[in-house]
């Protein structure tokens, strides 16, 4: 009984799946799927050769920092950092008196209470506090971008496919539509208010190119400040905002996998050592 | 539940006598993974997984019990508090990606102990029960990942919790009202998160429970082995302490090394970036795809385009994905060759490569993008995982002539290093007498 209901219910579901294929396979060819701007105009981002790549690859503090100094003179104007917080930066070689005057500094202020009334107010952040938002909530960040909001970028070279090559591609890929896809899909000219960006997933992204002209920010090293550059920068601080823990895991894992190396020989040993006699006998 | 010439267990100390006396837990523990416990002296090293998905589980109940102390189970926080645990909390970075990561290895090593089970029939009598009780614990593992993964709410844990509870809503009828009480809401919100909290850390431990029925009924026919030839006499076994101990304590080694390989140069590797970004009812991910060792099942899933009648095909998809499972409970009934072990088996070993092929395109089909020719190819090929398990596996027990069995584990053994003994010209290596302390 067990088989034969077995072979019913398997002839069912195998016979619909191989039916369901060839309504598939009928429509496949009789109605090739269209092919979209996306396929044909989207491009992987570009291969970056950072510090970090690879498995033993370090961070670059003073890249970092000059990325941080992108973050703050160009991208913190519309993006909230907000799992980050101003004592963190310990991590990319601040001191604390540095770390002080940079949050005593920032242009955003941190919310607060005012302790006599109970209202709502600002303060400046002190180390302790995460970045402040730059928008109130995401209905006054709608309002001020054309109604995109900006996303919140400590994740986001996490949240991204390849995302440290993303946003260096992302920062570097603003162009002009290319006249072959406006000949071959003349619909999907870029709309008002959008910027045409190969990297992005639909191709049409409402961020204005951030960097624009080489010495947007003057960096303290002495390192020339071109597009390039910043956005290298910008992408680096990024990757350490999303895995500010790299270097750790990294050491962390070289020396357990050393340990383990050794402790699995060993094991391999008493193992061959235990079943000796077992394997002479045979 | 043993062989009658086991090792017994003799406490020497007086504290140890006592202890036996009053609670034997030692002599459980001796008679179950010790000496006391006679096991094939034949196992290969497909025989190490069951003591991987043990070790699997143990690291994903340490890691998940302190990852718990630090998140919050709330809709609001619950993405915040577990980007802190990586941040804030000391190793907690290790902690979250040893539980990520854990999980999929845990699936990796169980995926190996089924198909080792399918390969060598494991699942045939007198080893029905274990089978059943693996495959109640392949259940629950995959309720407890899937809970697991909406617990971050991230994008694609809201949007999986969605597309998965959306599978009840297939349903006629009650289908609709069943989703909602699942969820608590009619979508993903608070009640679903603390629920799913509370059964993800409830679950694993009823995991353990079953892992110990497994166990035990394995105990009572004993192990199985590569030849399929039931153990005739203490010749054929060893002690699993130390002979086994020792060669699990290499394969926990190898284990290890493969996941901190993953564990700590590339954490991500088999997440979805979706994932770090925090829910957004409002913003659908292009892909909505489950965590990898749930693919083959997606695909089938979604393979089902066509209504049948009045059936409409996502009900057809939903009944088919379960049923993927759900046959396996039969297979030890479908399977009727009284030959275990598909050494001995040509026909069968040909169909099981075929399976293995099958299964791994229809998880690269589950991976990708509902779009053709992957619909296709998983509709072919989910055809032929249904085919396989419930016509022609029955057929082949039925019309292959397998080839002739050993006459014993310890022939069998003999015979191996005789040719071997052969084939490197090393004269006398095969031809020793069975030592007389075997066993």
């Amino acid at each position: 009984m067990v088989r034969i209901g077995a072979f019913l219910v398997g002839l069912f579901f195998a016979g619909w799946l191989l039916i369901s294929f060839l309504v598939g396979a009928v429509a496949y060819v009789s109605e090739p799927p269209a092919v979209t701007v996306e396929h044909e105009f989207h491009k992987h981002p570009k291969e970056v050769d950072f510090s970090f790549n690879g498995p033993f690859g370090k961070f670059d503090q003073a890249q970092l920092q000059r990325g941080f100094q992108v973050f703050k003179e160009v991208c913190s104007a519309c993006h909230s950092l907000k799992f980050v917080a101003f004592r963190d930066l310990k991590g990319i070689g601040y001191n604390e008196a540095e770390i002080k005057a940079i949050a005593k500094q920032w242009a955003i202020k941190s919310p607060d209470v005012d302790p006599k009334t109970g209202e709502a107010s600002t303060r400046a952040p002190v180390p302790a506090d995460y970045f402040p938002k730059p928008f109130a909530n995401n209905v006054a960040a709608a309002a001020a971008n054309n109604n995109a909001i900006p996303p919140d970028l400590s994740l986001m070279t996490k949240a991204r496919h390849d995302g440290s090559d993303y946003i260096y591609s992302l920062l570097t890929g603003y162009q002009n539509q290319p006249a072959e896809l406006l000949k071959h899909f003349p619909d999907a000219k870029t709309p008002n208010g959008l910027h045409y960006n190969p990297y992005f997933a639909n191709l049409n992204l409402a961020m204005p190119p951030p960097l624009t002209t080489d010495g947007q920010v003057t960096y303290g090293d002495g390192t020339k400040a071109t597009v390039d550059q910043m956005a290298k920068d910008v992408s680096a601080f990024l990757t350490w905002t999303a895995e500010p823990k790299l270097e750790n895991r990294r050491r962390a894992g070289l020396a357990t996998i050393v340990f383990l190396l050794i402790a699995t020989a060993l094991a391999y040993m008493s193992y061959q050592n235990i079943w000796a006699d077992k394997k002479k006998a045979a | 539940m043993s062989f009658p010439w086991a090792e017994h267990y003799t406490p020497k100390h007086p504290a140890m006598q006592w202890i036996d006396e009053k609670l034997p837990l030692p002599r459980l523990v001796y008679n179950a993974i010790g000496a006391g416990y006679p096991v094939p002296r034949n196992l290969n090293y497909f025989w190490n997984f069951g003591v991987l998905a043990g070790l699997a589980l143990v690291i994903q109940i340490v890691t998940g019990v302190i990852m718990a102390m630090h998140y919050g189970a709330n809709t609001l926080v619950a993405f915040g508090t577990v980007e802190q645990t990586m941040r804030d909390v000391n190793a907690g970075w290790l902690m979250r990606y040893a539980h990520a990561n854990g999980a999929s290895f845990f699936f990796i090593v169980v995926y190996l102990h089924i198909f080792r089970g399918l390969f060598y029939g494991s699942y045939k009598a007198p080893r029905e029960m274990v089978w059943l009780l693996g495959l109640v614990i392949f259940l629950l593992m995959m309720a407890t990942a899937f809970m697991g993964y909406v617990l971050p709410w991230g994008q694609m844990s809201y949007w999986g919790a969605k597309v998965i509870t959306g599978l009840f809503g297939a349903i006629p009828v009650v289908g609709e009202p069943i989703q909602t009480w699942l969820l608590g809401g009619f979508a993903p919100g608070n009640a679903s998160l603390n629920r799913f909290f509370s059964l993800h850390f409830l679950l694993p431990f009823v995991i353990a429970a079953v892992v110990i029925l497994h166990i035990w009924a394995l105990h009572i026919p004993g192990s199985s082995n590569p030849t399929g030839v039931e153990v005739k006499g203490p010749q054929d076994t060893v002690p699993f302490h130390p002979y086994y101990t020792a060669k699990d304590g290499f394969g926990v080694g190898v284990f290890l090394i493969l996941f901190s390989i993953l564990l700590f140069f590339a954490p991500n590797y088999l997440g979805h970036p979706d994932n770090y970004i925090e829910a957004n009812p409002l913003s659908t991910p292009a892909h909505i795809v489950p965590e990898w060792y749930f693919w083959p099942f997606y695909a089938i899933l979604r393979a089902f385009t066509v209504d049948f009648f009045f059936v409409p095909a996502k009900l057809l998809g939903v009944l088919a994905m379960f049923s993927a499972i759900l046959m396996l409970f039969f297979l030890p009934w479908l399977d009727t060759s009284p030959v275990r072990s598909g050494n001995y088996r040509p026909t069968f070993k040909k169909f099981f490569w075929i399976l293995i092929v099958d299964v791994l395109i229809l998880g690269y089909c589950g991976g990708a993008p509902a779009a053709e020719p992957y619909v296709m190819i998983s509709q072919v090929a989910g055809a032929y995982y249904f085919a396989h398990f419930l016509i022609i596996l029955p057929l082949i027990s039925r019309f292959e002539r397998p080839l002739p069995l050993p006459g014993s584990i310890t022939e069998s053994v003999l015979n191996r290093h005789n040719i071997k003994g052969e084939q490197d010209a090393l004269p006398g290596m095969g031809a020793d007498p069975q030592p007389s302390n075997a066993g």
